[in-house]
């Protein structure tokens, strides 16, 4: 799998899905859509690989995710069927508070 | 991390939504039609080897097409002030060389001339049959690439030019915007100019919530009034003098409500807001959100916002402290920190006086060939002079380095015109410090009346004695029909200061 990098853009294996990385504090972690390792935007996906039904909730354009110790931030910028995981643990949905248009 | 992916998602989202109007030419892009502009423009930037791109033309859709075709061809895209004059426009053309220049047509041939300058017009820029080959490949991702470079007004010197990353727009837009939270029908009515952070800040945020833009190319309020109707427009930002000015328009016209029900919020910064614009908007504009925006060209636009709430129960408060909320510019955003220092570094606790301090992943705090003014700890000396209140409201007191000293104290000017403007007879007030030879600086205040008021310099030397110090009594005070302001609604201090120089000698 590439490594994990500010900025850097990885898609998903085995369904549509596509994330930016936010912040990475390790960049030595499996990141995981549908339960298989992320590849390079240009890369070419598995053969024959689905998504992993525990690994199905899917990602949704503009949403972003974190492991429970924050030590991964990403932004899904194209929606999947897979969920992301990180060394096998399934990421969450974080909240974003909702301001004032100010622009 | 690119702008360009803020508009890859929006396009891929929602296409066919029109994404951006000319509300003087009329014509629209939707968000695919403007993502595969971007595609063919960044192609005739590489064409060109030019390694910025240059934009100086009135707000239109060239403006949002050359952020994003810049973004993805990697050269910094640099708007630049049509306002100025063409000495002043070459000397930082020549700053950006070599340059891929789009401007209004009139201006290709006096700018085309210069060295290492491509110039197109703005039509030529726009047309599909002139601009036939898209770029190779997608945009890059290196998060420290230089998104744009912004000329800040320069109230004295030369103009520096404030490096804005793509990690700073991005981290700026993923902070304060929800993706795709714009309703269908949304509409926001940009007016402030494309060279100014509100207007590049107002590009990204209404691509990535998905609304409708229409552009207002040159304020005035009976077109901004016009525009708001035709296109039943939801949201917008204005500078406190375009308020003032709607505001004045309403009135004379007669009406007791702007009878704009689509308007949701109305967003202003820029400037100080005096208290009797934003009450008199407040009462005109009834269902109206109002929040005050603070920010910096250097902070990639907003860090404070006061919000709508906030702005009502200041309206609604019976105490002083509760109803002066409303002069503030509110709390920090999620992400930003902000700290009040004195001359020394030191913290300030709430309700001292200093200068403004602030850190986050938007912030920038950097100059091209003067590199970056942000301490190791990430924090940005914004050279903007406040205090902040026990809830982390945040007050501005004018620039740090407008404080009067006069006899080895510290006085600032916000706080007396604050005092000033308390006075049922006075419309408007500037405060600055002139040579003294007594006290190195004196007290000076450039004074506006009210329609039909007329002003009592000791009544105003009186009030200013019994609420401050004797050390704060203006010692010249003089009558002006009206304050200069620059077109973005910054007091221009230097001009009331010369005025006074020029008087007393």
């Amino acid at each position: 799998m590439p490594t994990l990098k500010t900025g850097g853009r990885l898609k998903s294996a085995v369904c549509a899905g596509e994330i930016m990385v936010v912040s990475a504090s390790d960049a030595d972690v499996e990141l995981t859509c549908g339960g298989v390792a992320m590849i390079d935007p240009n890369g070419a996906g598995e053969a024959g690989a689905e998504v992993h039904p525990e690994h199905a909730v899917g990602i949704a354009m503009g949403k972003r995710y974190i492991t429970e110790d924050e030590s991964l931030e990403v932004l899904c910028v194209k929606a999947g069927d897979g969920s992301l995981a990180v060394n096998g643990a399934l990421m969450l949905q974080k909240d974003t508070k909702q301001l004032p248009k100010t622009d | 991390m690119n702008v360009m992916m803020l508009l890859e998602m929006a396009s891929g989202a929602f296409p066919d939504r029109p994404a951006f109007t000319d509300g003087e030419r009329g014509l629209t892009y939707t968000y695919s039609e403007l993502f595969e502009a971007a595609r063919l423009r960044a192609g005739s930037i590489a064409d060109q080897g030019s390694s910025r791109m240059a934009k100086l033309d009135v707000s239109n859709l060239g403006t949002p097409l050359g952020l994003f075709a810049s973004a993805w061809a990697g050269v910094p895209y640099v708007p630049l002030n049509y306002r100025l004059t063409d000495e002043e426009i070459a000397a930082l053309l020549k700053r950006v060389t070599p340059a891929y220049l789009v401007t209004s047509s009139d201006r290709v041939d006096a700018f085309g001339g210069l060295d290492g300058v491509h110039a197109v017009s703005t039509d030529a820029f726009l047309d599909p049959a002139q601009n036939p080959a898209p770029v190779a490949g997608e945009w890059a991702m290196d998060p420290d690439e230089i998104a744009v470079l912004l000329f800040t007004s320069g109230t004295t010197g030369e103009p520096k030019a404030a490096v804005l990353r793509h990690k700073h727009l991005v981290s700026y837009i993923l902070g304060s915007v929800e993706f795709a939270s714009a309703p269908e029908d949304d509409a926001s009515l940009v007016c402030v100019p494309p060279y100014h952070i509100a207007g590049i800040a107002a590009i990204m945020s209404s691509v990535y919530s998905g609304r409708h833009v229409i552009q207002l190319p040159n304020f005035n309020a009976e077109r901004w009034i016009e525009l708001a109707r035709q296109h039943k427009v939801t949201t917008a930002f204005v500078v406190p003098t375009m308020l003032a000015r709607i505001v004045e328009t309403l009135e004379a016209q007669g009406v007791a409500q702007a009878d704009m029900p689509y308007l949701n919020s109305l967003a202003y910064g820029g400037g100080k807001m005096p208290l009797s614009v934003i009450e008199k908007a407040m009462t005109l504009f009834p269902t109206t959100d109002f929040s005050n925006a603070y920010g910096l060209t250097e902070t990639s636009s907003t860090i404070c916002v006061l919000g709508p709430d906030a702005h009502r129960e200041a309206v609604a408060s019976t105490t002083e402290a509760g109803r002066r909320r409303l002069v503030s510019v509110g709390q920090a955003l999620p992400g930003v920190e902000i700290e009040i220092r004195d001359d020394e570094g030191r913290v300030l606790s709430a309700g001292e006086r200093g200068e403004i301090y602030v850190r986050g992943e938007q912030v920038s705090g950097e100059y091209e060939g003067k590199g970056s003014v942000v301490d190791a700890d990430g924090w940005f000396p914004t050279r903007d002079a406040g205090s902040m209140d026990d809830e982390g409201y945040l007050f501005l007191e004018g620039r740090a380095d407008d404080v009067i000293v006069r006899g080895g104290e510290n006085l600032s000017p916000g706080e007396i015109e604050d005092v000033l403007l308390t006075h049922p007879a006075v419309a408007d007030v500037a405060v600055v410090g002139v040579p003294d030879e007594q006290w190195g600086e004196a007290v000076a205040a450039a004074v506006v009346a009210k329609a039909g008021a007329s002003i009592d310099e000791q009544q105003l030397k009186d009030l200013v004695q019994s609420q401050l110090r004797s050390s704060r009594v203006p010692a010249h005070m003089k009558v002006w029909d009206e304050l200069p302001y620059n077109e973005t609604g910054k007091l221009l201090r230097r001009v009331v200061k010369a005025a006074f120089v020029e008087q007393l000698q």
